[in-house]
């Protein structure tokens, strides 16, 4: 469904190159639900917006159903983290979620009933009339995630959406994915900083190295798929997920650590280890 | 709270008008140079009732409401067009920095030799006193472009116009209106500075024919009705922003359901 192949992105600063993403290869089946995760600063947007066709990859290439990524393409959605930037304040709920479809030339009785549909599945059937910022940011970030999904994508990404609303209604917004996932059969690529998020959510789990990103670690996740935020979370399987995947991000940032001490020990050779 | 300022700025304009009143009748001041406020009253009565004054009034809202509408839609479309075009704001902006802090009275020669006392000498003077206000804010408003937004836009297959439509008119919309609001303002000014100078028609010119005719208290009563003419314009301006604006965090009450 999306395969990522040896992605490379280094951006033109002020004399020097800096290479955010530096060879990144992995492939998401469709109807699978994903967690990227890795230390913060570690390249996740720059990836999440060359896969999203908003940013072009130095080298390598993004495949969507095997069809090459050059622009935003029409099977994939985007749900930012900054809800409240990305929610258009001049447009009441209905009309924000409207507008892509109506850019899509859908009739109009069709583009109403995906609303509705929309809303009522993220649990927001009354507030279509009301402007985002009368919402709570846990709603607005609904109605950013209902946007998403009457746009029928067969990709969803979500770029840490949940990392600026408190931890309660996170929970609630992590099994609203858990169970949007189930009942629509969408693939979802879900980037995150936070290790339990990911495991709690994920099938599988694409661990990311320190900046200039490799893929670091990938592993499938064995927890039942009936998962709930009160037992899933105590289990002792999942303590030892998340204890795996803590290890290869510290891994992770002391290769990055010991990598920077060398660059500058070497100031005529770019210093880097191989490998 | 309000009704008490209120209150209070009804005292103040009522103090102003006693002290008016009291400062002529007294001697302070020669009655024949500052006639007192009930003597204006009465002038303004006489011209209430005067066609011409009516007329008059209608020439100026006419040039200020065409001057406004030419400038408004210029500095709009115009802004848009050079934030469209990268090379055209690297080319137009020291130009712009440097016709705009040309005072429009110093085109009045000019207007006079194009169009003589024409409604057009009165719109050239506006229209170049109000464009600027407008188009600078419009620079700014299209700049304040949320890259959020305006990537949400593009991963949702918004094409160009679009975006121009949905995102980046909203988001210039506060800027536009502020713009318009200034000009409103500037184009009143200059309407009826080009009626006094060129003597174009409007109460701008009757204003200079009750001074040349020692006219006092008309004189006074008619610099009254701009003053009005310019309150009125502003709160109208206001109203609308209000209106257009009610999303934006400026205008909008936070309620969070």
């Amino acid at each position: 469904m999306l395969d990522i192949r040896g992605l490379r992105k280094t951006y033109q600063g002020s004399g020097r190159q800096v290479e955010a993403v530096r060879d990144l290869t992995f492939t998401v089946k469709a109807g699978e639900l994903v967690c990227l995760v890795g230390p913060s600063g570690c390249g996740k947007t720059t990836l999440l917006k060359c896969m999203g066709g908003l940013l072009t990859p130095t080298s390598g290439e993004v495949l969507l159903d095997g069809v090459p990524v050059t622009g935003p393409p029409p099977g994939m959605a985007i749900v930012f983290q900054e809800y409240g930037r990305s929610l258009f304040p001049w447009m009441r709920v209905a009309a924000n979620v409207e507008l892509p479809l109506k850019e899509k030339g859908l009739p109009k009785a069709k583009r109403r009933e995906l609303v509705t549909d929309a809303l009522r599945s993220v649990g927001l059937p009354d507030a279509a009339d009301a402007y985002p910022w009368q919402l709570s940011g846990g709603m607005q970030q609904r109605v950013a995630i209902a946007r998403a999904l009457a746009y029928e994508p067969q990709v969803l990404l979500m770029d840490e959406p949940f990392a600026a609303v408190d931890a309660q209604t996170r929970a609630d917004l992590e099994d609203l994915v858990r169970v949007l996932w189930q009942e629509r059969g969408i693939t979802v690529l879900f980037v995150t900083h936070d290790i339990d998020e990911a495991v709690y959510l994920g099938e599988r789990v694409i661990v990311l190295s320190a900046s200039p990103t490799v893929v670091q670690d990938e592993l499938h996740i064995d927890l039942p798929d009936e998962r709930d935020q009160l037992h899933t979370r105590v289990s002792p399987r999942f303590t030892e997920l998340r204890t795996h995947v803590y290890e290869q991000i510290q891994a992770a940032k002391r290769a990055a650590r010991a990598d920077a001490s060398t660059s500058a020990a070497a100031p005529d050779g770019d210093g880097r280890p191989a490998g | 709270m309000r009704n008490a300022n209120t209150l209070l700025g009804a005292a103040g304009l009522a103090t102003f008008l006693a002290l008016g009143e009291a400062v002529p009748r007294l001697g302070l001041v020669s009655a024949d140079y500052f006639p007192p406020p009930s003597r204006i009253a009465g002038a303004l009565g006489d011209e209430l009732g005067d066609g011409a004054f009516w007329s008059a009034l209608g020439d100026t809202l006419t040039g200020w409401v065409i001057g406004l509408a030419i400038a408004s839609g210029a500095g709009i479309l115009c802004g848009l067009l050079i934030t469209a075009v990268p090379f055209l704001r690297q080319a137009t902006s020291s130009t712009i920095e440097f016709l705009r802090p040309i005072p429009s009275v110093a085109l009045i020669p000019l207007a006079v030799l194009l169009y003589g006392t024409e409604l057009r000498s009165v719109l050239l003077l506006v229209v170049y006193a109000s464009f600027w206000q407008v188009l600078v804010q419009v620079l700014y408003g299209v700049q304040d472009v949320d890259p959020v937004a305006d990537e949400t836009a593009r991963s949702y297959g918004l094409g160009t116009w679009a975006r121009v439509r949905h995102v980046m008119w909203p988001t210039a919309l506060p800027y536009v209106m502020t713009g318009i609001r200034l000009a409103a303002a500037v184009a009143l000014v200059l309407a009826i500075t080009a009626e006094l100078v060129i003597g174009a028609p409007g109460i701008g010119s009757l204003i200079a024919v009750a001074q040349a005719s020692q006219a006092v208290p008309h004189m006074y009563a008619l610099i009254t009705v701009t003053g009005v003419l310019g309150l009125l314009i502003n709160l109208g301006a206001r109203a609308v922003e209000r209106r257009a604006l009610a999303w934006h965090q400026s205008v909008r009450g936070e309620t969070v359901l």
